[in-house]
């Protein structure tokens, strides 16, 4: 599947990471939910970098739409809640 | 219509904490971020009757995106010059200021060479500071080239897409085909809009905090702000320069005559001799940049 981090651009992450991913972007909505600024920080860091790891990057030229899109590292959880409620934070 | 797949599950089927209708992972983040992205193509998409002309519309919308990114990168570029100018102004204020230390303590003056040295501290906090913001800096420039040689490749390829798909099939046919391509680019033109949005908001701010520190350097109060206002260094430097001058001279040119009896020796607070270092590094009269305090009192 396709996994975007926002910034960062697309990778194509292997299905048998589904699980996994699920698990730590669970934890990331909790954190968002409970707006515990800490265990977002840990539960969004390590989420990117398990799919910088896990992911190998996509051709530059490829036009197909992601599956999972990531907030780029650095999002705060208001930002992340911005974005969950489109509040016309992404252009389009 | 939709052509963006907004009614595939939720999350790709994988067996345990998928349930049927698609309510995986209550809430995902990462979804349901995908899920606006896909809405935002599918809005444009919606926009155009026949969806080929959604085509040159997104086309379009594609260049000016490219556009703005890459004025976006310069603006962060421009920032970050800026940053390295006022870097370097401190710099050069930072090595004045140990001159000026070299030079109270060779007059036997510890008390105005502690209150250099302390300038020097503060300016160094400030240093640091500006340092932290130009590394941040040059990774959003970095970041944002990346994203526009990116955006740069897809609108290439969308490019070449759009004009297979214009000249091969008719409007119903392209449907299919047009919803992949255009959500694909528009998600990319989403992700990069935003990373042009928030490099801009933080250059807007860099660079108030950044004029604010040039007017400060031009009024000359950066140095007087951190010390007592008024007490200059290089005021009373010079008064005392004014006195011991030509001993100091005088000693700097004995030191010549006998270069080995010119001990590299400071703060002994003791007679003229041996100065030669201090001298040199400070030469005494009146520097143009600073104001003559002492001239008044």
């Amino acid at each position: 599947m396709i996994v975007r981090i926002l910034g960062e651009g697309q990778f194509e992450v292997d299905d048998a990471a589904t699980d996994e991913l699920n698990i730590l972007d669970a934890n990331l909505e909790a954190a968002v939910n409970a707006g515990d600024e800490k265990a977002f920080r840990s539960a969004l860091e390590g989420l990117v970098s398990r799919i910088r790891t896990l992911g190998t990057p996509l051709a530059a030229d490829a036009l197909e739409p992601s599956a999972l899109i990531l907030p780029y590292a650095e999002a705060t959880m208001d930002d992340v809640r911005a974005m969950l409620n489109d509040d016309g934070l992404i252009p389009g | 219509m939709h052509y963006g797949g907004a009614g595939a599950p939720l999350w790709p089927a994988s067996g345990s904490g998928v349930n049927d209708e698609g309510m995986v992972a209550p809430m995902s983040v990462m979804k349901r971020v995908s899920l606006i992205f896909k809405s935002k193509a599918n809005k444009a998409l919606d926009r155009m009757e026949d969806p080929r002309e959604t085509l040159d519309y997104s086309y379009q919308r594609q260049l000016e995106m490219l556009t703005q990114v890459r004025r976006g990168v310069a603006d962060v570029a421009t920032s970050r010059k800026r940053l390295e100018l006022q870097m370097n102004t401190l710099q050069q204020q930072q090595t004045k200021l140990e001159g000026q230390a070299k030079k109270a303590l060779g007059a036997g003056r510890e008390d105005l060479a502690r209150e250099a040295l302390t300038r020097k501290s503060s300016l160094q906090t400030q240093l640091v500071d500006l340092q932290t913001q130009y590394q941040s800096l040059q990774a959003d420039e970095e970041k944002l080239t990346a994203a526009s040689q990116r955006l740069q490749s897809k609108v290439e390829a969308f490019r070449t897409q759009k004009e297979t798909i214009k000249a091969t099939y008719t409007a119903a046919e392209a449907q299919s085909r047009i919803g992949e391509a255009v959500s694909g680019i528009s998600e990319e033109m989403g992700d990069v809009g935003m990373a042009v949005q928030r490099a801009q908001d933080k250059t807007a701010q860099m660079q108030a905090r950044a004029g604010a520190i040039d007017e400060l350097m031009a009024s000359g109060a950066l140095q007087d702000a951190i010390g007592p206002p008024r007490d200059d260094i290089q005021a009373e430097l010079d008064q005392i320069g004014g006195g011991h001058d030509v001993d100091m001279e005088l000693a700097r040119l004995k030191g010549e005559l006998s270069p080995g009896e010119a001990p590299r020796e400071i703060g002994s607070g003791g007679g003229a001799e041996g100065r030669t270092e201090s001298q040199s590094a400070a030469r005494p009269g009146r520097s143009a940049d600073q104001p003559q305090a002492g001239d008044g009192s």
